[in-house]
């Protein structure tokens, strides 16, 4: 019969680990004698380590549903855009494109291409040495071909969707103002060729997605197959 | 009649040996000594409980109508707006309810500051306070998407983006939170279940430990006197009066009252607020391709939007958008250990030195400024307004140190003054 329960706390392990049950009588007493602490804490190590690595195995579904799903994956297909119709100085987009993110495809004047390397010093990094575009878009009009301009439309500093305003006209943002994108959220600036310029909140140049031609007038968004 | 009293009693007696209700019930209302020298200060903490209440009601209704998806998100709330019965009635008071939570909230976060509530033996209240903050900026965060309204979208898009400023990893972590490479219905729907069931249930345990860590210590007061020192000879303190019904008939009651009169002022009349409350760009669905023309978040968040905002130059090779997350974090990290920056041997402003007094006027009026420049454009003017107050924002902690404890204080009174 349980009559009464001594307990004695004598180290923090004591505290969960009942020594030894039972000293006759038919009391219950926990007590530290003949505490054999070597073995105790190796128990508790092991104990814990895998307890530890199942907790981690349980996180992984969990962690990993927030993941993509593959329905979320294939909506991030490429899409062709034609731009047989588009006009020197014209803009298409934003159209919902690749990743479903807005795209923007110019067709830059010679004037504006002209322009494009005036004043590369209010630029922060004109020459795009961060990996902001696929490797053949690494130039001075940072596109395949000089005129075409893709971009993903989406300033680089929270995610707005910059305005274009390719005027050569004073702003109220830039006395200087030499055409390019203005994001109306924080004031970010970028050129006609999607640089940042210096001094805004957005730190890098807009993205440059992967694309290539499919003959002569047909753009596709999202794949990548090097300089063709 | 006396023998159904004893019944009753005897019922009560049987609970009681299973479940320490009545001891409970003495323990937090009617043996529960509060100072007696509360002023209207007091009252913001019950008030946050009256609109977390509303909170939850309101909320479990809404989601009986509402349709978490991209494509029926906003169709929903204007079905609910249009058609359902009281539905409009239902929505106003949620959306006036997550407002009025803020400003309860920031009273009762004042008169924290002002009365020294946070010092030495209540830290702990202070800290769990503060993750009850952090945990309703979480709530009202993840609420704000679920309109599926243009500016919810591209707030929770600018939110969100954060993240990327974060090195190496802030790009996929971005990607992770959305559960897509742009906002969509997935992250619509992920928002939506922890913003009705995730963290509701964090923030009802950290009320629950708020308030057990202030019963277990005792109240402060505006005079920052311990009046556990002088008890009668019963052992009750004798500045103090039971919580229950001193406080809750004779001083919470009428301020609820008063508060809900206020409340429904502004939920019959100026629901939207004038677009501080409900964004007038939200009248419109999400559009990905579309940004508004200003992106404010809800006024509640604006102070740290600006300081956000005000980071605009990189330094330690790192770009000006990751100090903009380093400096809105640290502005709420920072909040977690004020009770260890206050030096001063006196609690209540009442008897601090002109320094400390500055400071928190100061830092208030900074408070607010940045506040408003969240809900505007910015302009270079502006930008050096934000860098200003955000720089006083900081110096109002990490002075803090210095001039409480160089400061001359006033004597502190033995008892309570009324």
């Amino acid at each position: 019969m349980l009559k009464s329960a001594r307990f004695s706390w004598g180290t923090i392990g004591s505290r969960w680990l009942p020594s030894r049950f039972g000293n006759g009588g038919g009391d219950f007493v926990l007590s530290d004698e003949g505490i054999n602490s070597k073995r105790r804490n190796f128990l508790i190590g092991a104990t814990s380590v895998v307890g530890s690595a199942g907790v981690v195995g349980v996180a992984i579904p969990f962690v990993g549903s927030w993941n993509p799903s593959a329905r979320a994956l294939a909506a991030g297909a490429p899409i062709k855009v034609d731009i047989s119709k588009l006009g020197p100085g014209d803009i298409v987009g934003p159209i919902p494109a690749w990743r479903d993110k807005p795209i923007f495809v110019v067709k830059r004047t010679d004037a504006m291409l002209a322009a494009l390397n005036d004043k590369k010093s209010r630029l922060a990094d004109p020459d795009s040495l961060e990996e902001q575009q696929p490797t053949y878009a690494r130039n001075d009009s940072r596109s395949l071909r000089p005129d075409v301009l893709v971009l993903v439309g989406i300033c680089t500093h929270l995610g707005c969707s910059p305005k274009f305003k390719p005027e050569v006209i004073p702003q109220d943002f830039d006395s200087e103002w030499m055409g390019g994108f203005y994001c109306p959220c924080h004031g970010s600036k970028f050129d006609m060729a999607g640089r940042v310029y210096s001094g805004v909140p957005a730190p890098s140049n807009m993205e440059v997605p992967p694309y290539y031609y499919e003959g002569d007038y047909v753009l596709v968004i999202g794949v990548d197959k090097g300089a063709v | 009649m006396a023998s159904m009293e004893q019944q009753l009693k005897g019922i009560m007696r049987w609970v009681d040996d299973r479940l320490p209700v009545t001891e409970t019930y003495e323990k937090h209302m009617s043996k529960y000594y509060a100072p007696k020298n509360f002023n209207i200060w007091y009252i913001f903490g019950v008030l946050s409980f009256v609109v977390l209440v509303n909170q939850l009601l309101t909320g479990i209704w809404l989601t009986m109508n509402y349709v978490p998806t991209g494509e029926g998100a906003f169709k929903s709330i204007e079905y609910i707006m249009r058609d359902v019965e009281y539905g409009w009635l239902l929505r106003y008071m949620h959306s006036t309810g997550a407002s009025a939570f803020f400003v309860v909230v920031y009273l009762h976060m004042f008169r924290g500051l002002m009365y020294g509530s946070y010092k030495k033996p209540r830290e702990l209240i202070w800290v769990f306070g503060m993750l009850i903050y952090l945990a309703l900026m979480a709530e009202g965060f993840f609420g704000y998407l679920l309109p599926w309204g243009n500016m919810s979208y591209w707030g929770a898009q600018v939110i969100v983006s954060l993240a990327s400023a974060i090195p190496v990893v802030g790009d996929s972590l971005a990607v992770w939170v959305r559960g897509d490479f742009n906002m969509s219905g997935i992250t619509l729907n992920r928002f939506f279940a922890l913003h009705v069931v995730a963290v509701p249930i964090v923030l009802l345990v950290l009320v629950v430990l708020h308030i057990l860590a202030l019963h277990e210590v005792g109240s402060n007061n505006p005079d920052g006197v311990d009046i556990k020192k002088h008890l009668d000879e019963d052992g009750k303190p004798l500045d103090g009066i039971p919580f229950h019904p001193f406080y809750t008939i004779g001083h919470d009651v009428p301020a609820i009252v008063m508060f809900l009169i206020v409340f429904s002022a502004v939920m019959f009349f100026f629901p939207d607020g004038g677009g501080y409350l409900l964004e007038h760009p939200n009248y419109e669905p999400a559009d990905s391709l579309k940004t508004p023309d200003l992106i404010a978040p809800v006024w509640y968040y604006t102070p740290y939007y600006s300081m956000l905002r005000a980071a605009t130059f990189p330094l330690f090779g790192m770009p000006a958008k990751f100090w903009g997350l380093v400096v809105m974090a640290g502005a709420i990290a920072i909040l977690f250990v004020l009770p260890w920056l206050d030096k001063s041997p006196v609690k209540s402003m009442r008897y601090k030195g002109l320094p400390s007094k500055l400071f928190l006027g100061v830092f208030v009026i900074c408070f607010f400024i940045l506040g408003y420049l969240g809900t505007v454009h910015p302009t270079p003017g502006r930008t050096i307004v934000a860098q200003i107050c955000t720089a006083i924002y900081f110096a109002y902690f990490v002075l803090m140190p210095w001039y409480t404890s160089v400061e001359k204080t006033k004597p502190v009174p033995e008892r309570v003054t009324m």
